[in-house]
C-alpha cells in the first residue's frame, strides 16, 4: 500500500523555483493497476521517481506499506527499493557487457543471493518470458521488444511488490508494445501493483484506475470496472 | 553484495573496456618494475663492494707508511708516498699486541718472470708464510711459503694460477726452476684461481718471502703489514696497539697511517644503502604518477558509466556499494600492475645480471614490498575520489545520463 500526504517537489533551476508536483494526495492499494497519463512536463515522471524512492519529496510525506519512508537514510532507501520496488524504463537501461540472463541477475547479485538460488531464478523466468534462447546474448543482439522483456525480468526477479514502468512501451512498435504490455498486467495475478507512465490513451485506458495529471497536480482520478 | 560477485564484477567492467585497462595496468608495472631494477642495481652494486672487502680478509687492520691528514681513505694512503719506511722489525713488533692473531708484511714490486725462452713482467708479492690466512688466500697445488725466520730468504715462490698457465701450460710446475729478474726461484706451489678482488688479481701474481723480494728489489721497506685482529671486538684494540707500537719504535713520530677495514667498509655500505633508497625512492614517483593515471581514467570511467551507476542504485545498491565497486576496481589493476611489475623486475633484474656478471643483483627485499605496497596504496588512494563520485551521483539524474 502506497501514500503520498501532501507530497510536492520542486526544483532550482539558475534562481527560478520550478514546481513539478503541488500538494498531491494520493492512495493506492496493493493489487492495483493504475496509469499516469498527462501531456508532457506534467510531472508524471516526477511522481513514478518519487514512489520509487529514486527523488526525495520537497515537502509531504510518503508511507509504504504503512511505514514512514520519507526520512530513511540512503542506505535504507536503497534496501527498500531492492526488496520491495522494480522499474521498467522507456529505454531498458540494461548493462551492455553483460548477458540477457547476467542482466536479469544484477538485482539477485546486489541484494547477495546465493549463485545457486541466482541461476535457477533466472533460469526459470527466462523460460517464462521466452528468453531461453537468448540468455547468452548481450542487449545489442536482441531487438527492442525482447530487451524490454529481458529488463521486466529483472525487475519482477526480486518479487516485488511494486511495479514502476515509465512510457515502457514508448520505443516499441505498437505489436511489440502491447505484447510488453501483455507481460506486465500478467504480474497482476501475483498481486504485484503496477502503475505505468503512458502518453498513450489507449494503453493507459487498459488500467483499472486512471490518473490524469496537469501542471504537477492531479486533474482526475477515475477507476473504471471493466 | 558478497565479496566474490564485487570482484567478479569489477573484473567485468575492467575487461568491458580493456584498452583502458591495458594502458592502466601497463603504467603501474612500469612503476613497480622500475622500482625492482633500480634498487636491484643499487644493492647489487652495495653488496659487490662489500664482498670485495670481505674477500680482503677478515678483521683486517692495515698499516701503511705516510700520515694522511684526513681519516679515511685519502689520496696519499692510495697512492703510497714514501715518508719514513716500515721495516721487518717494525712489522714484527705489532705481534706484541693482544689483540693481534697474525700479521702478513707486504713489499710489492715488478719484475721479469721467466723459463726458458717465455717471459712475464709480473707484480712480485714479498711476505711471510701468513699471508695465505691473512688475506684469504688458497693453495691449489704444492705449498705456500714456508714458515721461519722473517728475516730469511729463500729462493722458493708459489705462482698465481695464470701464471702458471702461461708458462707451464698443462705441465708439473711444483718443483720446476723460474727465473725473476736475475734470480733463480724454485715453484713450491701453485695459487688457486680466486679472480679479481679490490683490483688486485690474485692469479697474475708471484709471491716470495719477503726478505727474498728487498734483496731482488734492493729495498729494505714495507708497502704495508696487513694485520689480522684476534677478532671483531679487538679490531679497534689491534688498530692503537699497531698505532702505539709505531709511535714509539719511530721516534714518537706519527709517520703511518692505520685503517681498519671495517671502517672502510661501513662508509662503503652506508653512501650505497643510501643510494639504493634514494633511487628506489625516485622510482617510486613513477608510481605515484601511475596512481594520479588511475585517478583520471577512473574518473572518465565514472563520467561514461553515470547511466550503469544511475542503473545500479535503482536496483538498490547502497552508496557503499557503489563505492566499493570502484575500490575493487582500483585494487584489481593495481595488483595485478604489481604482479607484472614484478615480474617485468626481475626479468630485467636477471638480464642485468647476465650482463654483468660480477655483479650481484637482486632486488632487496624491503623495495619488492614497498614497490607493491605503494602501488596498492596509490591505486586505492586515488580511487577514493571516483568512487565517492561515482556513489553521491543522484539517481534520477543519472539515469537520464546526466
Ligand atoms: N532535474 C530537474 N531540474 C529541473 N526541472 C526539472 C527536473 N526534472 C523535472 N523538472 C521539471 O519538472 C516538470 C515535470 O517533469 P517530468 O519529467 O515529471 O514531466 P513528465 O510528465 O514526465 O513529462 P514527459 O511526458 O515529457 O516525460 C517539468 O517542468 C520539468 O521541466
Ligand atoms: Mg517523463
Amino acid at each position: 500500500m502506497i501514500e503520498l500526504q501532501n507530497v510536492s517537489r520542486s526544483f532550482t533551476v539558475g534562481d527560478q523555483q520550478v514546481s513539478a508536483l503541488r500538494d498531491i494526495n494520493l492512495r493506492m492499494d496493493a493489487g492495483e493497476y493504475i496509469s499516469i497519463m498527462g501531456p508532457s512536463g506534467s510531472g508524471k515522471s516526477t511522481m513514478l521517481n518519487l514512489l520509487g524512492l529514486l527523488d526525495r519529496p520537497s515537502s509531504g510525506t510518503y508511507l509504504l506499506d504503512g511505514g514512514n519512508v520519507t526520512d530513511l537514510t540512503d542506505e535504507q532507501q536503497a534496501q527498500v527499493r531492492r526488496e520491495k520496488i522494480g522499474f521498467v524504463f522507456q529505454s531498458f537501461h540494461l548493462v551492455p557487457r553483460l548477458t540477457a540472463a547476467q542482466n536479469v541477475e544484477l538485482p539477485m547479485i546486489l541484494a547477495g543471493i546465493a549463485p545457486e538460488e541466482r541461476k535457477q531464478r533466472v533460469e526459470v523466468l527466462m523460460q517464462n518470458y521466452g528468453l531461453s534462447a537468448r540468455a547468452d546474448h548481450r542487449p545489442d543482439q536482441l531487438s527492442g521488444g525482447q530487451r524490454q522483456r529481458v529488463a521486466i525480468a529483472r525487475a519482477t526477479v526480486m518479487k516485488p511488490t511494486v511495479l514502476l514502468a515509465d512510457e515502457p512501451t514508448g520505443n516499441l512498435d505498437r505489436a511489440t508494445g502491447w505484447e510488453v504490455l501483455k507481460l506486465l498486467e500478467g504480474l497482476l495475478e501475483q498481486g504485484i501493483t503496477l502503475v505505468v507512465v503512458t502518453h498513450d490513451t489507449e494503453i493507459g485506458a487498459r488500467a483499472h484506475r486512471q490518473i490524469h495529471m496537469l501542471d504537477g497536480a492531479i486533474r482526475s482520478d477515475e477507476r473504471h470496472t471493466t | 553484495m558478497k565479496l566474490t560477485d564485487t570482484l567478479q564484477f569489477a573484473s567485468g567492467s575492467l575487461r568491458g573496456s580493456p584498452t583502458r585497462t591495458l594502458l592502466m595496468i601497463l603504467a603501474m608495472s612500469i612503476g613497480v618494475a622500475s622500482v625492482v631494477v633500480l634498487t636491484a642495481l643499487g644493492e647489487g652494486a652495495r653488496r659487490y663492494v662489500v664482498d670485495q672487502f670481505s674477500s680482503l680478509g677478515t678483521n683486517l687492520v692495515i698499516v701503511l707508511p705516510g700520515r694522511t691528514e684526513t681519516a679515511g681513505l685519502g689520496p696519499g694512503m692510495l697512492v703510497g708516498q714514501i715518508p719514513k719506511e716500515i721495516t721487518l722489525d717494525d712489522a714484527q713488533a705489532i705481534m706484541g699486541s693482544r689483540a693481534v692473531k697474525r700479521i702478513a708484511p707486504l713489499t710489492v714490486g715488478s719484475a721479469t718472470l721467466s723459463r726458458d725462452a717465455l717471459n712475464r713482467d709480473v707484480v712480485v708479492l714479498g711476505s711471510t708464510s701468513d699471508l695465505l690466512e691473512v688475506r684469504h688466500m688458497s693453495i691449489g697445488v704444492g705449498k705456500f711459503l714456508p714458515a721461519g725466520d722473517i728475516h730469511e730468504s729463500a729462493s722458493v715462490c708459489v705462482l698465481g694460477n695464470q701464471m702458471k698457465q702461461e708458462l707451464f701450460g698443462n705441465e708439473q710446475a711444483v718443483g720446476q726452476w723460474v727465473r725473476l729478474g736475475d734470480r733463480r726461484f724454485r715453484v713450491i706451489g701453485v695459487l688457486s684461481s680466486q679472480g679479481e678482488s679490490m683490483g688486485m688479481r690474485t692469479d697474475e701474481l708471484v709471491i716470495i718471502p719477503v726478505a727474498s723480494a728487498h734483496q731482488l728489489f734492493n729495498t729494505s721497506g714495507l708497502f704495508r703489514v696487513l694485520i689480522e685482529a684476534k677478532n671483531r671486538d679487538s679490531i679497534e684494540q689491534a688498530k692503537s696497539d699497531a698505532e702505539a707500537i709505531m709511535f714509539q719504535r719511530h721516534a714518537g713520530e706519527k709517520d703511518v697511517t692505520v685503517i681498519t677495514q671495517d671502517a672502510v667498509l661501513a662508509t662503503f655500505d652506508r653512501i650505497l644503502t643510501a643510494l639504493t633508497m634514494a633511487v628506489g625512492g625516485i622510482a617510486a614517483i613513477s608510481l605515484a604518477v601511475a596512481g594520479v593515471l588511475i585517478m583520471n581514467v577512473m574518473l572518465i570511467a565514472v563520467a561514461q558509466r553515470v547511466k550503469e551507476i544511475g542503473l545500479l542504485k535503482a536496483l538498490g545498491a547502497p552508496p557503499k556499494q557503489i563505492r566499493s565497486l570502484f575500490f575493487a576496481e582500483a585494487a584489481l589493476l593495481s595488483s595485478i600492475g604489481s604482479v607484472a611489475g614484478l615480474v617485468l623486475g626481475y626479468i630485467g633484474s636477471t638480464i642485468i645480471g647476465q650482463v654483468y656478471p660480477s655483479l650481484p643483483v637482486s632486488p632487496p627485499w624491503w623495495a619488492v614490498i614497498a614497490a607493491c605496497g605503494t602501488a596498492l596504496g596509490t591505486g586505492i588512494l586515488f580511487s577514493v575520489w571516483p568512487a565517492r563520485r561515482a556513489a553521491r551521483l543522484d539517481p534520477v539524474a543519472a539515469l537520464a545520463g546526466r
